[in-house]
């Protein structure tokens, strides 16, 4: 399953590492992050409880940018 | 400005007003007398003022082994000149680095947001006539395919479909580029995103929503900034290398010359005392730390694929993300569907050979004859005869199958067919030197002349493949199911360098890898109309559909999406893709470079923090205002 999320991100590189935290977080398959279009792309994993999934993207992302938000 | 950006403005303001007097001071250009702790106390003030977040994060970062950032360089370095008394130094350098990131990102965002706009064409409601006749705005969402919906002049059409009353102009030049109005009125279609400029439309609905040309055009933009581009992926990995090398590289150069000179005593004469050898080369790492803040790249090269990708769907040119922005700027071989591409697709009268009636005449006959056939040849006869064609004229309609037809005509007998018919009924004809379709027309026994029917190029077609050599495409190859006489023709006219002729569709793959083959690595382009050609789209390594504006197949199979059927837009594409190309490599060489030299200088002694500040900022505002000349490909 996939799901697109608004976010925001106040620098490219920052958002490489956001990029980076999402796709480590367990119950995700694939996360990409456009700076550009301030959008994240997640994919996951069959069975996944998005919801807690997603919170614990939010932690992870927090964790490597503290400005970072995403609308979940 | 967002409130974070205008927040940021004003703490600049205020430690800059702080700062100034207090430098002033510090450098003795005015005669104030200070003790020193109370100047460092007073520098603190700017300096927390304007640099506390920086502090916050880089803390942040070191919590959650997240080390090597900007702000964790911003702040070493910073921190590090305070320390060792640099104040002015040290406070300025934290100033200067956010006048660069409120730069950066009031810049970034603006751009974002126009080309965003450029883009937009996602419409927001649908008007829906109510029971009583007054219009109803609902989210189009909402909208079942095969509703009537109501356009007024000036709104965007929300959901493709046919219209059913009224008549109007529209403006598709958000989907097409074309800024000429498109004529439409009862059962022509209408795609979403285009803009109605004159008339109230009623409008039957083909498709939901999400399914509407719109929609699709949209998700494919916005999918197209997350399939990166080499330059992309590779600027990601290059920052995650080199920020934890230039800090290691910092340390070493703090410690290393120093423990050198030491114990080796070599150039201990320059220094005054151990103290002051120290210190030197400490201010000498933070200001090497200074100079290596990455942002200048990181930032330009996503910005510059971005503004292309926006500038080239503003000219109808979608093109599905930046790894194919990339390979399209390598293109040097490309490849043509003729059908569709170079030419219309539609057949038409090209030439009338007469005698000794008329030319009109002889059309006048042969679409009278045919007036009753759907035959694609006889609906063009009927479309260049041009007049109302009356059957009452035609009578004893005799149609032979693979021949021709024989009728009467205002009571005359008017044979029209090939040159088999001809010969049937035993009329000397004259062949044609032209290619195409020939149709001869008899009269009472008498030959009155041919007809040629093709499919006709495209006007600018030649002009397209002229282009397409200015941009530097060394071959142009045209594949065609057609007979070979018709591919000479063709390929002559148009100027193309090679051509493949009557191939049957499966056969155009293979022909493509052996096109592939014989490039030995130039890449090659296959340009198709999408019906068909699938296979080869994908096979290329770059699929270019035209004209594809409506079908889905062609915009699922294709990496670039001509919205048009404007050849010209082939060497557009190209060209914009060299020109972000361009830019991008103009960028990275260009800060890489100032940040080598740079280092070096300050690895030397020669440059100081100042200098490392104004190299930061100065190249970041630089790349940044380059990135964004991307955008501006309308005169390419």
């Amino acid at each position: 399953m996939k799901k697109s999320y608004k976010i925001e991100v106040d620098c490219a590189n920052c958002a490489n590492l956001m990029e980076e935290a999402a796709k480590k977080t367990a119950g995700v398959k694939d996360a990409v992050v456009s700076f550009m279009t301030q959008k994240m792309k997640v994919e996951f994993d069959d069975g996944a409880d998005v919801d807690a999934v997603m919170q614990d993207v939010l932690k992870n992302c927090k964790k490597v940018e503290s400005d970072c938000e995403i609308y979940i | 400005m967002t409130k974070k950006q205008k927040n940021l403005l004003i703490r600049i303001i205020v430690a800059a007003v702080f700062f100034v007097p207090l430098y002033l001071i510090s450098e003795g250009i005015v005669p104030v007398k200070l003790p020193a702790w109370a100047l460092y106390a007073l520098f603190l003030v700017p300096y927390l003022t304007v640099g506390h977040d920086i502090l916050r994060k880089a803390l942040h970062g070191i919590k959650n082994r997240q080390v090597f950032d900007e702000c964790f360089l911003m702040t070493v370095a910073t921190v590090g000149a305070i320390a060792l008394g640099e104040l002015g130094e040290g406070v300025a350098v934290m100033l200067l680095y956010q006048v660069g990131e409120l730069f950066q990102s009031v810049a970034v965002g603006r751009s974002r947001r126009n080309i965003s706009q450029l883009m937009d064409i996602r419409p927001d409601y649908a008007n829906i006539e109510g029971e009583g006749g007054e219009l109803e705005r609902v989210d189009p969402d909402d909208v079942e395919p095969g509703s009537i919906i109501v356009v007024q002049p000036g709104e965007k059409v929300p959901i493709d479909g046919v219209i059913v009353e009224g008549a109007s102009a529209l403006n598709t030049s958000a989907l097409t580029g074309e800024s000429k109005p498109m004529d439409v009125s009862v059962d022509d279609t209408v795609l979403s995103g285009s803009v109605n400029l004159s008339g109230v439309l009623k409008v039957r609905t083909t498709a939901a929503f999400e399914e509407s040309t719109a929609s699709k055009i949209l998700d494919l933009v916005e999918n197209a900034a997350s399939r990166k581009s080499k330059s992309e992926n590779f600027i990601s990995k290059f920052a995650r290398v080199y920020t934890p090398f230039v800090c290691y590289a910092a340390l070493a150069l703090a410690i290393l010359p120093p423990l050198f000179v030491l114990l080796t005593g070599v150039g201990s004469a320059a220094y005054a005392s151990t103290g002051a050898l120290w210190r030197e080369w400490l201010l000498r790492a933070c200001t090497f730390l200074v100079i290596s803040c990455p942002c200048a790249v990181v930032i330009s090269i996503p910005l510059s694929f971005f503004a292309g990708l926006g500038g080239a769907s503003n000219q109808g040119i979608l093109i599905k993300g930046s790894n194919y922005l990339e390979t399209l700027s390598k293109v040097r071989a490309v490849a043509f569907d003729k059908t569709g591409t170079i030419t219309k697709g539609s057949f038409e009268v090209t030439a009338v050979h007469h005698n000794p009636i008329d030319a009109q005449r002889v059309l006048e006959y042969a679409a009278l004859a045919e007036c009753h056939s759907s035959h694609p040849i006889s609906q063009s006869l009927k479309k260049a005869y041009g007049k109302h064609i009356d059957p009452q004229r035609v009578t004893d309609v005799q149609e032979i199958s693979g021949h021709g037809i024989l009728a009467k005509v205002d009571g005359r007998d008017v044979a029209v067919g090939n040159d088999k018919l001809m010969n049937r009924i035993g009329v000397a004809f004259r062949p044609c030197h032209h290619t195409g379709t020939i149709i001869h027309v008899a009269v009472d026994g008498e030959y009155a002349g041919h007809i040629v029917i093709s499919d006709q190029l495209k006007e600018n077609a030649r002009e397209a493949v002229a282009a397409l050599k200015r941009a530097g495409v060394e071959r142009t190859v045209m594949l065609t199911g057609d007979a070979d006489s018709v591919a000479v023709q063709v390929a002559k006219e148009v100027g193309l360098t090679d051509y493949r002729a009557q191939l049957l569709p499966q056969d155009k793959v293979a022909c493509v890898e052996a096109l592939l083959d014989e490039g030995s690595g130039k890449k090659l382009a296959f340009v198709g109309d999408g019906i068909n050609d699938a296979p080869v789209l994908s096979r290329a390594d770059i699929g270019i559909a035209m004209g594809a504006l409506g079908s889905d197949a062609a915009i699922e199979a294709a990496d670039v999406v001509l919205m048009d059927d404007d050849p010209m837009k082939i060497a557009k594409a190209i060209r914009i893709s060299r020109k972000c190309l361009g830019i991008v490599k103009q960028n990275i060489t260009f800060a890489l470079a100032v940040k080598a030299v740079c280092l070096l200088l300050s690895a030397l002694g020669l440059a100081n923090m100042w200098v490392a500040i104004a190299a930061d900022v100065g190249v970041m505002v630089l790349c940044v205002l380059n990135a964004i000349r991307c955008l501006f490909v309308k005169k390419l």
